[in-house]
Order: structure tokens, then sequence, then C-alpha cells
């Protein structure tokens, strides 16, 4: 059973439905003893970091969690994927799941070309890290593939963990792996059926 | 490198899609979800459903709709019409829309773009407007394009964005229905005020046009049609590959 953690953030309609369109078992949960039972983990969410990491806090899912995280398949979506990193500077300075090293910034300050838009929205070509190809989570999915993105603040200072980017006048961080831990910036729930690849592959890890 | 999009619009009534012509003389098209299937398999990059019903009866069947498509389609799903109240976002999201798009209920309040902005964050507030010439000055409109709200169109979708819309949705009324391509005019003078990304709507008749608007209006992000996509009279596979020969970034 794949367990998607329900803490109040964001909306989880679609990512339930792309898991069971793949005939995957799935529970939306905030029991700690659903997550222990659960064969793998989903962390979603949108929103602001700040108030998405005080309500994961407020569930007391949190050493579970990370208790779990040693043990099982994981995967961050989204703003699910940036509070696995060490710490976010989204509206402040706030501290994450400290699962992947790494901090959370705002992508508008880095950006080589200015003229871009920021949220950064729209499918974007995965850029599969050189060495990273034989990763069991792009089983099914070729290099250049595109995938939905929607986000202002991404994830730097991990490239030992980065699995793909996606150009935007500087590589953004778009997967990224951490032992059991995974994390996606874009939405593979969205992507299409690019992203129920990757949902598969997340399964039979 | 981000791809442009390509964004077939569903108007829905009464659990039927349609589109009029010029905003008026609707004519029934086509069963939505297998729309919705037949535009996912043609390689769409978002779908937009409109509800223009107004019976109570009507928007229950939308809602239904929208929970069948949201559950078989994993792509994003923008949702629009009668959206006036955080109420009306909550009931959408929850059937699987990803962004709103409110038009005339932020005429008629325009706190909504803030409350929802703050609430379900800026990429899920998509703000739409009807706009039009009068007397060289470019319109905001309202009640489905048929009435001059008197208030000036590049002011109210500057305002929006300071407010909180991730998006926008620009249609001209001049050129809605005509196929004469899409209102270049109106789409430069929104993109030199507005930094979020555009939506040009109304006008598209032919793949040359969408590629018009991408190599010459590079600040426009996306092109939405409906009648020319649902008759098939430009197919979005052939489109898109026609695009990306073009040197127009596509997802294939």
């Amino acid at each position: 059973m794949i367990a998607i953690v329900d803490y109040g953030v964001g909306n989880l309609f679609s990512l339930a439905s792309s898991l069971k369109s793949l005939g995957l078992e799935t529970e939306v949960t905030r029991d700690a003893d659903r997550l222990r039972a659960a064969s793998r983990i989903i962390l979603p969410g949108v929103g602001a970091f700040g108030d998405a990491m005080q309500k994961l806090t407020d569930t007391g899912l949190v050493p579970v969690i990370r208790e779990e995280a040693a043990r099982k398949p994981l995967l961050g979506i989204c703003l699910g994927m940036q509070l696995l990193f060490e710490e976010s500077y989204e509206y402040g300075h706030h501290a994450g799941l400290g699962l992947v090293p790494g901090k959370v910034c705002p992508l508008a300050d880095d950006l080589a070309d200015p003229t871009l838009k920021v949220p950064h929205i729209g499918w974007n070509a995965m850029d599969i890290v050189p060495g990273r190809e034989d990763d069991p989570l792009f089983r099914y999915v070729k290099n250049g593939e595109y995938v939905y993105y929607v986000h202002s603040y991404y994830a730097k200072d991990c490239a030992a963990s980065t699995l793909v980017t996606s150009e935007y006048s500087i590589p953004v961080t778009g997967a990224v792996r951490s032992g059991h831990v995974y994390g996606t910036q874009f939405h593979p729930e969205k992507s299409g059926d690019t992203g129920l690849r990757l949902l598969r592959a997340f399964a039979e890890l | 490198m981000i791809t442009k999009r390509i964004i077939p619009c569903l108007d829905v009534k009464d659990g039927r899609v349609v589109k009029g012509v010029n905003f008026e003389g609707l004519k029934d098209m086509a069963d939505p979800v297998e729309m919705a299937r037949w535009y996912n398999q043609s390689g769409a990059d978002e779908l937009v459903f409109y509800d223009i019903t107004a019976s109570v009866e009507g928007r229950t069947l939308f809602t239904d709709i929208l929970r069948r498509v949201a559950s078989e389609i994993f792509i994003p799903l923008t949702v629009g019409g009668g959206i006036r109240t955080l109420e009306d976002f909550d009931r959408v999201l929850k059937c699987g829309a990803d962004k709103v798009s409110v038009n005339s209920g932020a005429i008629a309040n325009p706190d909504i773009i803030p409350a929802a902005a703050q609430k379900y964050g800026d990429q899920c507030v998509v703000l739409s407007a009807d706009i039009k010439r009068v007397d060289g000055r470019f319109m905001l409109f309202a009640k489905g394009g048929r009435e001059n709200t008197g208030i000036d169109a590049l002011d109210w979708l500057e305002r929006g964005v300071k407010n909180g819309a991730g998006e926008l949705v620009v249609n001209s009324i001049d050129t809605d229905g005509v196929k004469n391509g899409f209102d270049l005019e109106l789409l430069d003078a929104v993109a030199k005020r507005c930094a979020v990304p555009i939506i040009a709507s109304g006008g598209a008749g032919c793949m040359e046009d969408f590629k018009t608007l991408f190599l010459e209006h590079p600040a426009v992000d996306a092109g939405l049609a409906a009648s020319i996509f649902h008759t098939r009279q430009v197919d979005i596979r052939e489109l898109k590959q026609y695009l990306r020969q073009n040197g127009v970034e596509m997802r294939l």
C-alpha cells in the first residue's frame, strides 16, 4: 500500500487518482500506524514552505516520517520535495526535514535570464544527470521527456543527490535522491503518461 | 527549456461541450469526458473547462464531469465559469482542478483575487478577461462579453497580477470567432505591463496563427482555442509538430 501523507496542504485528488489508475493500492492518511504499515510513502504539498512545515509538525508525523524514510521508499512531490531539505529561505528562514542535504532558495534571484517569468510554470524537459541514467526511477522513461512544473523556489547546493535538472536559463533541480528518499520538483501526477511511468517505477522500487 | 503550451478550451453547458461564435449562437459539440480523453491523447498540454451553466442541476453535473475527467486524465486542468467565492474555488479544487479561472466574479468582487491567492497560492489563480476596443482603448467587458464595465482592461490586468493572479487569459472579443489570427496588438500591450504567464485566446484560425504568435511574440506563453480544435480544423498533434519544426519549443 502507498500512503499519501494528508496534512492539510493541497489537493490530493489527482495524486490519489493517478496511483489508482495504475492499479496501485493507495491510502490518503494522517495516521502514524498507516504510514508504518505502508510499503511506500508520498509526501505531497503546495503552498508556502513555512506554513506547510508547521502543518506537518502539528500532525505529529515528523518523527514517523524520519523513521520510515530509513526503511522504505519515500517520494516528496513539489513542496513535499522541498520539505525534504535542510532549510528554506521562502519568506524568512525555516528548517526542513533534513533528509536530503541542501537548501531551498528563490528562483528569481538566480536566473541568468531575468526576462524569464517566475513562477516557473509549464512543461520542461528532464535532463537526467550523466551517470544517473540507471536509477530505477527512470526504468520507464527516457532522457528529455517533458514534465510539468509549478514553483517559485528551488533546491540548490544538492549536486550529490541531484538526478534530474531542467533548463530555465540555469539548471533547475528537478529530481533528487538520498538513500530511499526521492523527491521531484515537478508534478508526476500532472505530467501525463511520462508522470505515470515515473510513479509506476517508484511503486516498483 | 520550457515549452509553449497548446490549450483546448471546453465550454460546458448542461453536461455537453458547446462553443459560441462571437459569444452568441451556441452549438452543441460533444461529450466533455470523451473530448478530454481525445485531447489528452492528441498531446494537449493543459485543458480548460468553462462552466457556462446557469442552473443548480447543471452545476452539479459539471462537478461530476470534472471529477470524472480528473480521475483519468493527468495533465493540468483549469476550471472557470461561475467562480465568485472562495467556496467556489474549494468546490472545483476538490474535484481535481489545479487552477481556477475568475472573470466576472472578480469584476463583481475584486477581493476574491488576493483572498484566493493567499489561500491557494498565486499559481492557482488565473485571471481571465474579455477585452474589446472602444474608441481606441482596450476596455474590460463583463457578462460573457456583452457589457462594457467602463474599466480600462490593461489597468485591470496589472492590478490583478499585483493582487496575486498567477496567470492571465487574455481573450479578445474583437478577434474571437473571426479565425483571422490572435489579437497581437492587445497581447503585446498586456505583456508590457504584466510579468506573469499570458495565455492568448480568441482568433486562432490555422496553424500559422500559432506560429506567428509564438515566434514573433515571445512574451506569450500559451495559445488557447476551442472550435478549431473541436472541429479538428486544426489537429493538435500536427500543430505541435509543425510548431517544433518551425523552432518553437513543444512537448511532443
